[in-house]
């Protein structure tokens, strides 16, 4: 398709109306077609009128029916910017040990295997099939990294939680096997420790006892980690006392 | 431009949805009740008029309230209002129920296409949205008679701007301009910007 097609194609792109090789084309150029892109947004804005102008009441059992999935429903975490950091010199290496590593992967492999999926359009299946697969490679880049430093920890029940610590990537992973479930309606939320200031880093997957966590956001000089149970969809600070605590390896 | 105007049902409405909606990105269930409240009547008057099957329809509108709550996190404020993020949202999911549906029973699908005629008024006398579905029909009424049967066929009954071509025994590009012409009318008529 020539860039005059792609051109006129904002009003069928903001009515849903492109097949997805179309609409691919479309995004393509519009991400670097600034007339497209604002035509697109306003044609889009114009189309959600169209629907506002059919509002239909719920039965309000439908209200709690979602209600409820919401409850069990994993957020995406915020997209934080990656932070590119220059290595710090001198840190100590510790590299894991090859068995350590492949369970590891083993374990990231599994990632984002949660089961909201199944009505998402193709694209963003492969979009989050893209994202869990960056994750997993960040992961693993992580656990592979030269400088990459692991401390375990016994956690409460017998479970045992592992960090790895990659200073010149500034990440940190956090692995936990044999947790127990969070009680119904509650998550296990990471926390990065600044100090005695928790910063939230991301929830666990509620429906894995053993999972590993590319934990959010950077490092930045945390001196530990640490778990605690929050309601579905985490807080914005910790609302309970530690399940686990996690310094990072020095 | 010279007939714009603001006819957001609550023009003050749209603040507080974005606080919302920051809430429900951090995980407030509470929020997202409050936000179900505004939004969860357009989302399934939209599917509805897509899908027409009842069952059908709540069934694509839960999952769409459901992926609201999932992926708040990607909701920019500077890239547009929240009932148009989420109404957009569901009128992919719709289409996109519409298109798997369809292909899984491709022999019927001309029928189908057939029997789905526009009829903006048979869809918009459903409405219950007064004022927005005033402002809609009298701005639909500016547009020429090609143009509007054929944003309705694509926005109203979830087509591909081939399938309305085909519908309408109408070139591809006519359609496709006819779309985009049609659509910046509404957009000039309704004052919408972005
Ligand atoms: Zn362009």
């Amino acid at each position: 398709m020539t860039t005059v097609d792609l051109h006129t194609l904002t009003g069928a792109y903001a009515l849903h109306a492109l097949s997805d090789e179309e609409r691919e084309a479309f995004e393509r150029h519009a991400a670097d077609c600034a007339a497209c892109a604002q035509e697109a947004a306003e044609l889009s804005a114009t189309a959600a009128r169209l629907g506002l102008a059919v509002h239909e009441a719920p039965r309000p059992a439908l209200k709690v029916e979602v209600m409820n999935r919401i409850g069990s429903v994993r957020q995406e975490a915020p997209r934080t910017d990656p932070a590119t950091r220059t290595p710090r010199s001198g840190a100590r290496t510790r590299r894991l040990s090859r068995w350590a590593l492949a369970a590891c992967l083993a374990a990231a492999a599994g990632l984002g295997g949660t089961a909201v999926w199944q009505h998402d359009r193709a694209q963003d299946a492969q979009e989050q099939a893209r994202r869990a697969e960056q994750r997993t490679d960040e992961l693993a880049s992580v656990l592979a990294a030269p400088d990459a430093r692991s401390r375990t920890a016994k956690l409460a029940d017998g479970a045992i939680g592992t960090v790895v610590v990659s200073e010149s990537r500034d990440e940190a992973v956090f692995i936990a096997s044999g947790m127990q479930r969070p009680p119904g309606g509650k998550v296990y939320q990471l926390w990065f420790d600044d100090r005695g200031t928790m910063r939230s880093a991301g929830l666990m997957d509620p429906g894995r006892t053993t999972e590993a966590v590319l934990m959010d956001g950077p490092v930045d000089g945390a001196t530990g980690m640490g778990v605690t149970v929050e309601p579905a969809g985490g807080s914005a600070e910790p609302t309970s006392d530690p399940v686990a605590v996690v310094e990072f390896p020095a | 431009m010279k007939e714009a105007v603001d006819i957001g049902r609550n023009p003050s409405a749209e603040p507080d949805l974005q606080d919302l909606m920051g809430s429900v990105a951090r995980g407030d269930q509470q929020a997202f009740a409050s936000l179900y409240d505004a939004v969860s009547g357009p989302v399934l008057g939209i599917v509805r008029r897509v899908l027409r099957d009842q069952a059908q329809s709540e069934e694509v509108a839960q999952e769409v309230l459901v992926e609201v709550w999932r992926t708040a996190a990607r909701y920019r404020s500077d890239r547009g209002t929240v009932i148009n993020w989420v109404l957009t949202l569901a009128h992919q999911r719709a289409v996109d129920r519409v298109r798997s549906v369809e292909a899984s029973t491709a022999r019927e699908h001309r029928a189908a296409l057939l029997e789905r005629t526009p009829e903006y008024d048979e869809v918009i006398e459903q409405v219950e949205a007064r004022l927005e579905r005033e402002q809609v029909r009298r701005c639909m009424r500016t547009l020429t008679e090609l143009q509007r049967q054929s944003v309705t066929l694509a926005y109203y009954r979830g087509l591909t701007y081939r399938e309305v071509a085909e519908l309408l025994a109408l070139p591809l590009g006519t359609v496709k301009t006819r779309l985009r012409d049609g659509l910046i009318r509404l957009r000039d008529c309704l004052g919408v910007t972005a």
